[in-house]
């Protein structure tokens, strides 16, 4: 395969994602707009930040006056768990160079990240090269939805009849993105223990208990996956 | 209203640490080989991050005042098992569809 076909291959397995993407980022820039933003501070915020969901954190909490310093904390706090994608992608594309790997970083989504990350390991024999063009593919696809349809919200700036419940959106595209990756017994068990930890965890402030729940999920699997490694030996004799 | 000050500290300030948490590890380790266990555990990161952070969202959802919406619980796990079963598209189609089917019928 080529890079050019990688790309392609990318931006066609994206394109699913454009069904949230849309309503999710034109829902952002009604929002904004209600909230007392102009149009050039709407686009500043989408096009330096792109993470939808810290995006409404930071502007909800300024539009209840809560100081600039504690609103940053609270977006960024929902935004830590793209460290967590930054490492898993180390070993696939942590080859590139530094001004590669620096753009990679900035256009890094959620959406893009499970895509590209499952096909990596639904396709262990791709070139490092077909590797940086399937996620660039990805990319692609979802950051000019993300800025054009932020900006036709903008424009609009008319509410969104609430009876379209798009707040759903979200928890859809995370339940879409989700339901593929589970391929095995470790990861049934780590997705299990995210969900049940996801609640027990629910009252630590600053979204700490996502990042706490994602750990022990991720400690889960991986010692699922080890215990049943040890376990197979055993079953032969 | 907010106001202009602080509307751009936080957006820059944002931009800025949102960049260098996604930057870190490629950053940092880029061309390096990670060690094993570091491997190992990655591979579940998809499965770890989503599932936690979308229980919360269907079981106590803002647009409801974190009221427990027993038509939105269904509605996650229609997505979840077409998902599974079908595709993407599906899990979308199917968990917004069911949503939407039910807020009607239920009025």
């Amino acid at each position: 395969m080529t890079p050019r076909a990688a790309f392609w291959r990318g931006y066609i397995d994206c394109a699913p994602f454009t069904l949230i993407v849309i309503p999710y980022s034109i829902l952002f820039g009604v929002v904004a707009r209600d909230a007392g933003l102009d149009i050039l501070q709407t686009m500043s915020m989408s096009v330096l930040v792109i993470a939808g969901a810290s995006q409404f954190t930071a502007l909800a909490l300024l539009q209840d006056q809560a100081p600039v310093f504690i609103a940053l904390l609270a977006a960024l706090a929902v935004n830590l768990r793209m460290a967590m994608y930054s490492a898993a992608l180390v070993p696939h594309i942590g080859h590139a160079r530094l001004g590669t790997r620096a753009l990679m970083a900035y256009l890094m989504v959620d959406q893009a990240f499970a895509v590209a990350v499952k096909h990596y390991e639904d396709n262990p024999l791709m070139s490092q090269t077909n590797k940086v063009a399937y996620y660039f593919g990805c990319m692609m696809l979802i950051c000019p939805f993300w800025y054009g349809c932020t900006l036709i919200g903008a424009l609009l700036g008319q509410a969104i009849p609430p009876a379209l419940s798009l707040d759903f959106a979200v928890p859809i595209c995370f339940i879409a993105l989700t339901a593929p990756l589970i391929r095995s017994l470790p990861h049934v068990i780590a997705a299990a223990v995210a969900a049940l930890a996801s609640v027990v965890f629910s009252g630590l402030p600053w979204s700490l208990g996502l990042i706490v729940a994602a750990l022990l999920a991720m400690m889960a699997g991986a010692q699922a996956e080890l215990f049943l490694k040890r376990r197979k030996p055993k079953d032969v004799t | 209203m907010i106001s202009d000050t602080a509307f751009w500290a936080l957006t820059i300030c944002l931009g800025i640490g949102t960049f260098l948490i996604r930057f870190s590890f490629l950053g940092l380790f880029g061309g390096r080989t990670l060690p094993d266990w570091a491997l190992l555990h990655l591979k579940y990161v998809g499965v770890a991050v989503f599932p936690a952070l979308v229980t919360p969202l269907v079981l106590w959802p803002e647009a409801t005042g974190g009221v427990t919406d027993p038509v939105r619980v269904i509605a996650a796990l229609a997505a979840f098992v077409i998902g599974m079963r079908v595709s993407v598209v599906g899990a979308i189609v199917a968990g917004m569809g069911t949503l939407y089917a039910l807020q009607f019928l239920l009025g």
